[in-house]
């Protein structure tokens, strides 16, 4: 993701154009060598891990342990996927993760999105007040407040269900405070003209505010998607077992169903869970294009 | 169609010491074209905002067509507004910026599309209605801009400085459609701006605005041969008018050693005395003038100068017609056309004659 995605303001072509002069006029071949190396360091950096889970998930069991280490599995094999698919009930904390996301992600998007709309752009007593309190609960990490929601939740009885996983993850002050800061930088004269032009509160959120910030609200969607997807304390502390224990809980079971690990088919699994993730990123980050803005006002 | 009232409508900004509208009042009458204008900060944008529900009224109130529009929404003013961003919306077409109050206010898709068609007709943006605005010049997204206030049909058009971001030729045509389409459609209009042809040229009548307050409303005629006050003089015709204090003797007033006769006031110490550039003959009697500069602008010269012999005195401009063409380092003796002289009083500055 980059970090344009992120602001929602995308370097257009001709910033690029610009920067390319500038690293021109610094003394081009050097500057241009040390792009590439930077970038090659992060590409080895990032990849090479990934790599090696891609090839352990396909070697053979003897082979994941031998020094020094082989570089391409030979011959390779799907029975490390055989393994993560049937040893544990795969599928059923698949579809544990996917409806937990689903709804989650949902969740999270539309209270993000409304909330921030009304400490942005309703004017209300206390506003400021509510976005305080909201930035404060953004300060406060998720692992001091799990042991009071857990003892809450398991008072409740809703240990080994989805609204016990569910609702207490789905507080948005990140999301809140992004999209707040979003729509704030809506040029205020497009939101008087909607008022003039008779729009209603959803109306101008809907049909006005929410089109001018798809790059933003799309960062946001990818970044909570991929949040709940991985998410891994709470529904481990939440499920005791394939009923409602999302991938990340299950790959733990993976791990230590034998005593030993067996690598290969942990890092299948984990192929196989990020592979979602992947097909969700590519989908969306194809819309955070540029220019969403370009010809409100002046130009 | 309405008529405006203000009625000693102010507006304080928190955090400033001075309103930011002093209790304007102002009579609009139903279909006429009003120009505002006055120096930046002056109040401008504010005054039209109060008229279209953005800015609340602190004191005073504002009616239109004879309503007190006192906790009357934006949107159920029947104003429409032409911002001086054009405030677009960027994701939807020329043509779905033009429906989109239509649609608002529930008319059906069919007679919305014919609404616009009309309008895009007058506007020639008919080529243009499925396009983005980032797929528009600058003018075009002028005219939607426009387009978007006109199809509402409403009862008031505010336009904020509309002309302002585009170009000095284009300024010139798209000044002139403006005027024709306000006479053509005879919608109420309010037009804030602070370029003094567009202030002369289009309105029936202008309202010059200073620091809030309002100084003077007027045909441009009458802004021009009788304004009230020395900021008014200054404000309106370009080069600027001559303002020199002078002190009064003997029922004259002695404008550099040129006598003005006073027709009031004869008893006042000293006066301000406001000469146009044109306001000059140039002669054998009079103020002699050292000229500093000369803008040759073909039909006709602007020189100006100081008092010969007097570096420190008030700088003069005199309009010369093509004949006489001075140089730099030239003395020049004019001397003003006392019945064209404007005589205010020199503390409160206000118009004595
Ligand atoms: N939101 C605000 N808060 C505080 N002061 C404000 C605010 N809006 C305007 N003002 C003040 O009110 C005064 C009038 O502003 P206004 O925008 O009406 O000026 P204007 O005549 O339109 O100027 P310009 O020609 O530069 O557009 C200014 O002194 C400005 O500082
Ligand atoms: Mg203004």
């Amino acid at each position: 993701m980059t970090e344009s995605a992120i602001t929602g303001v995308d370097p257009d072509e001709s910033s690029g154009r610009a920067h390319q002069a500038e690293a021109a006029s610094f003394g081009g071949v050097l500057m241009k060598v040390a792009g590439y190396a930077a970038m090659v360091a992060v590409l080895l950096l990032v990849a090479a891990p990934l790599f090696w889970i891609v090839i352990t998930s396909i070697k053979e069991r003897p082979d994941i342990y031998t020094q020094p280490a082989q570089w391409w599995p030979s011959p390779p094999t799907a029975d490390g996927y055989k393994a993560a698919t049937t040893d544990i009930e795969f599928w059923s904390y698949f579809k544990n993760s996917l409806i937990i996301t689903t709804i989650l992600s949902i969740a999270k998007i539309v209270l993000g999105v409304l909330s921030a709309y009304a400490l942005s752009l309703l004017r209300f007593p206390g506003r400021t007040i509510i976005f305080v309190i909201v930035i404060a609960a953004l300060m406060v990490p998720n692992q001091i407040t799990v042991i009071s929601n857990y003892a809450l939740v398991s008072q409740l009885g809703w240990r080994n269900t989805y609204q016990g996983i569910i609702i207490p993850l789905a507080g948005v002050a990140f999301g809140t405070f992004l999209m707040r800061n979003q729509f704030l930088s809506v040029p205020g004269e497009i939101i008087e003209a909607a008022r003039l032009d008779g729009a209603g509160p959803m109306k101008l959120l809907w049909r006005v505010v929410l089109p001018m910030s798809w790059p933003t609200l799309i960062a946001f969607s990818i970044i909570t998607v991929v949040n709940e997807w991985n998410e891994y304390l709470w529904p481990f502390l939440m499920s005791d077992d394939a009923r409602t224990g999302t991938l990340p809980v299950g790959l733990t079971q993976l791990q230590n169903n034998d005593g030993i690990t067996n690598w290969g088919p942990v890092m299948a699994a984990t192929v196989l869970a990020m592979l979602p993730v992947l097909i969700v990123f590519l989908a969306l980050q194809r819309h955070m294009i540029k220019g969403l803005t370009a010809g409100a006002v002046k130009g | 169609m309405a008529s405006v009232y203000f009625d000693g409508a102010t507006r304080r900004h928190k955090g400033n010491a001075r309103p930011s509208v002093d209790s304007v009042t102002l009579d609009i009458e139903d279909g006429e074209f009003l120009v505002l204008v006055g120096p930046s900060g002056c109040g401008k944008s504010t005054t039209l905002r109060m008229l279209a529900g953005l800015e609340p009224v602190d004191d005073g109130t504002i009616y239109i067509d004879g309503h007190d529009q006192r906790g009357v929404r934006p949107r159920d003013r029947d104003v429409a507004m032409v911002f001086q961003s054009y405030a677009l919306y960027p994701n939807m077409s020329a043509e779905e910026n033009m429906a989109f109050a239509l649609r608002n206010a529930g008319m059906g898709k069919a007679e919305a599309h014919q609404r616009v068609l009309e309008a895009a007709k007058i506007l020639e943006l008919e080529p243009l209605l499925g396009r983005k605005p980032g797929q528009l010049s600058g003018g075009q997204r002028q005219r939607v801009a426009m387009g978007r206030a006109i199809v509402r049909q409403p009862k008031v058009f505010c336009m904020d400085e509309p002309l302002s971001n585009l170009d000095a030729k284009l300024r010139v045509s798209t000044r002139a459609q403006i005027a024709a389409l306000q006479r053509r459609l005879g919608v109420t209009t309010v037009y804030v701006t602070h370029d003094q042809v567009e202030a002369m040229t289009m309105g029936h009548r202008v309202a010059v605005l200073n620091a809030g307050v309002l100084q003077q409303v007027d045909t441009p005629e009458a802004l021009y041969d009788r304004p009230v006050n020395t900021f008014v003089a200054g404000f309106i015709g370009s080069p600027a008018i001559n303002l020199v204090e002078a002190p009064v003797r003997d029922g004259q007033a002695d404008l550099l050693g040129a006598p003005v006769p006073l027709q009031q006031r004869a008893d006042a110490e000293r006066v301000i005395l406001g000469v146009r550039p044109e306001s000059w003959t140039v002669g054998a009697q009079g103020v002699p003038v050292r000229v500093e500069l000369v803008e040759s602008l073909g039909a006709e010269a602007f020189v100006y100068g100081r008092p010969e012999g007097d570096p420190d005195g008030p700088r003069l401009t005199v309009r010369l017609e093509k004949k006489l063409r001075p140089e730099v380092g030239d003395v020049l003796t004019i001397a003003p056309v006392p019945a064209e002289v404007h005589v205010f009083d020199a503390e409160s500055g206000q118009r004595l004659a």
